[in-house]
């Protein structure tokens, strides 16, 4: 162990959390995640990215004196003294099968396979306890009037940590139904990208089989040297029509 | 200041013949509206136990849209979203108790006391717009057609939000006679289509349903007017089973009131999106030529 | 049918939790018949809302609980707006119907109502009835 480790270590107030109910000190720089392990806790759950983006470390803690539920990902929330806490990992919700390739992405499919979708009562619990902050309130009004796109654009940062729906009067899978819609939204109801087909037209006509092979039957040096010292690099205030003057791979 | 509009679900998807035809008709006739940019379903039916307010949070929240940008009116289309916002509006002005309850529930949101004003359509053109007003602007007004109002329930019921006199209403009544229909009263105009038991006790509301297309056609009515997308469900899309049901039942045109308002304003038939009603409600408007031809 | 009405056989509790849910005194029925005569589903009714309204009264939650009234009431309110004593009868219906739905107890179950049928529906029916029928 380095000693700038055991010195911030030392440094560190330590405060006072509650994990289950059970009383733990621990160093008031830590997120939630670290502190668990700080104290003990070995992830074999519960944890994923350990970067805010997989959904898998949604906990619920309180405050003293304090009616509010409070939501965050233990990977990314810091601890607060005296807080109570419990990870909700996984929260069981009704997700419905569907051969995505047979919708056509209409609403009424969304409908069909979701219909507690209208037990809804807009009560806005699940915008409240959502750790990304989604309007998710939001997203079902939209889904209920049918607007998909609407749908999948208020539902955008979505990770699927399922707290939305362990919070739900309506008994709900919000973020499943919300999935879906982003999924038709994706495959449907969005413009298809014209200058992709033109791209994948150009490597199938073997546009770039050169660049390739060249690249693929290099050896490790020769690579390394094309990396750092032939590559030519995008100048830091370069404008929007800067192009590298080496453009026979474009 | 524009109104704010309230659509409700439906009319977004299976009721947008009563969206469109409303929106094209108001703009006609110089009603400014503009949609909520934010607004969630309001239950379509009102909470009716004393101590259920988690049902009633829904509308209120849809009145706190129109506050919070400093409006004092919304306008609705559907009859059900018109009782359900009314109401919850009128728990929310006079009922300090419950209000206090909603307000600190919804803790997000801002406070409301009842300040916005729900109006629909109908009573806004009965009192604001004016009948005589309404009669300038017609192009073609539905000259020798049989029309019969058929109010339902959430129009007229219960008094606190009831547009017109629950048992003897004439506000559709005036509404197709200012349009230049032959107005033909019928007994069940006030009766009930089954409503959501079509979901629960679908035979149940496929009788009453009979019950109302017969009464009206017994009277000699060539076709109803109404103004939800429940009681156009049952009465309308549904009228085929009705047809397969019952010996000498007969075929009755449907159409939402804003359709008829749009179409006598010289709005384009497609506009009103008859491909969303019973065939037989753009071939009638041919018939009679009040339309010059079927949309494709 | 003859009905005993004893002190055994009255549901108090039952009775109290529907006056407490409606807000209706119940007790000022008297028993006209106008409702029964308005509803328009009453050829679809166990027990008309006069009798309902008799049997609860008499605190009889079994007959209640066994008829289909309260669930085949399409809440149209005419019952209400005419009822001479002014008693919101549609609001009694509600809490009938809320004391069973409370129990975690639905009346149709959202998860099987065949896919086409949903497509089929227009989002206010299916709102409505899941408002009023499922718990
Ligand atoms: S919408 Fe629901 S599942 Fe998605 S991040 Fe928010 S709480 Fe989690
Ligand atoms: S928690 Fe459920 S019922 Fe409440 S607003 Fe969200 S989706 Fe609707
Ligand atoms: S109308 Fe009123 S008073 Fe008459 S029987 Fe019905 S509930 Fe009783
Ligand atoms: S509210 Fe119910 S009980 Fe009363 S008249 Fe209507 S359907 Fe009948
Ligand atoms: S571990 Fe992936 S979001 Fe926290």
């Amino acid at each position: 162990m380095s000693t700038t480790t055991e010195q911030t270590a030392v440094e560190a107030k330590m405060i006072p959390i509650y994990v289950m109910g059970k009383k733990y000190e621990v160093p008031e720089t830590l997120t939630i995640m670290k502190a668990l392990e700080y104290a003990g806790y070995k992830y074999i759950r519960g944890c994923g990215c350990r970067g805010g983006v997989c959904g898998a470390c949604s906990t619920v803690y309180r405050k003293p004196g304090d009616y509010k539920i409070y939501t965050g990902l233990a990977c990314q929330t810091v601890v607060e003294p005296e807080m109570y806490l419990t990870q909700l990992p996984f929260y069981p919700a009704n997700r419905a099968t569907y051969d995505f390739h047979a919708l056509e992405g209409n609403p009424e499919e969304i409908f069909g396979l979701y219909p507690e979708l209208f037990r809804c009562v807009a009560c806005n619990a699940c915008s409240k306890v959502c750790p990304m902050d989604v309007e998710v309130m939001d997203y079902i009004a939209a889904l209920k009037r049918g607007d998909i796109a609407a749908a999948a654009q208020i539902s955008f940062d979505c990770i699927q940590c399922g707290l939305c729906a362990s919070r739900c009067m309506g008994e709900l899978p919000q973020y499943h139904i919300g999935q879906l819609a982003r999924r038709i939204n994706g495959a449907y109801l969005t413009p298809r990208a014209e200058h992709l087909a033109t791209m994948v037209a150009n490597i199938e006509a073997g546009r770039y089989t050169e660049c390739l092979n060249k690249l693929k039957s290099a050896d490790e040096d020769e690579l390394k040297r094309l990396y750092t010292e032939e590559r030519e690099l995008e100048p830091a205030q370069a404008g929007e029509d800067w192009t590298p003057k080496e453009n026979v791979c474009l | 200041m524009s109104i704010a509009y309230y659509p409700g679900c439906t009319l977004k998807t299976k009721g947008k013949n009563l969206e469109k035809s409303a929106l094209a008709a108001m703009e006609v006739l110089g009603i400014d509206v503009e949609e909520l940019p934010r607004w969630n379903c309001c239950g379509a039916v009102y909470s009716l136990a004393d101590d259920d307010l988690i049902h009633v949070v829904a509308p209120v929240r849809d009145l706190v849209r129109v506050a919070e940008r400093g409006q004092d009116t919304v306008i609705t289309l559907c009859s059900m979203c018109y009782n359900t916002l009314a109401r919850a509006n009128d728990l929310m002005k006079n009922d300090e108790e419950k209000r206090k309850t909603i307000n600190d529930f919804m803790d997000e949101e801002p406070d409301y006391s009842g300040e916005v004003r729900v109006v629909h359509l109908l009573d806004y053109l009965r009192d604001e717009y004016g009948w005589d007003k309404l009669k300038e602007k017609l192009k073609s007004p539905l000259n020798g057609m049989k029309v019969a109002p058929y109010y339902g329930c959430t129009l007229l019921r219960p008094k606190e939000v009831a547009l017109d006199h629950p048992d003897r209403p004439v506000l559709m009544h005036e509404f197709l006679e200012t349009l230049g229909a032959d107005v033909v009263d019928f007994p069940n105009a006030m009766e009930c289509c089954g409503s959501y038991q079509v979901l629960g006790n679908p035979d149940a509301a496929v009788e009453v349903s009979h019950e109302i297309l017969s009464g009206a056609a017994e009277k000699g009515a060539e076709a109803l007017a109404l103004t939800c997308p429940l009681c156009d469900f049952n009465l309308g899309k549904r009228q085929d089973i009705i047809l397969e049901k019952y010996e000498g039942a007969s075929e009755v045109p449907i159409y939402y009131f804003t359709q008829l308002l749009a179409v006598a304003l010289g709005v384009a038939p497609e506009e009103c999106h008859f491909e969303l009603n019973r065939d037989s409600a753009a071939q009638l408007l041919k018939d009679k030529n009040i339309i010059s031809a079927v949309p494709a | 049918m003859i009905r005993k009405i004893s002190p055994r056989t009255i549901n108090d509790d039952f009775r109290r939790k529907v006056k407490e849910i409606s807000g209706q005194d119940i007790q000022q029925c008297f028993q006209c018949g106008t409702c029964s005569a308005s509803c328009p589903m009453g050829r679809m009714l166990d027990l008309l809302p006069r009798k309902l309204m008799s049997l609860l009264q008499f605190g009889q939650s079994d007959a209640i609980a066994a008829a289909n009234t309260a669930w085949v009431c399409a809440s149209c309110h005419t019952c209400m707006v005419r009822c001479p004593r002014g008693i919101d009868i549609t609001k009694v219906m509600e809490a009938i119907r809320q004391l069973t739905l409370r129990q975690n107890i639905n009346r149709i179950n959202p998860s099987e109502i065949p896919a086409e049928e949903v497509n089929d529906m227009p989002q206010i029916a299916m709102v409505s009835g899941f408002r009023k029928l499922t718990s």
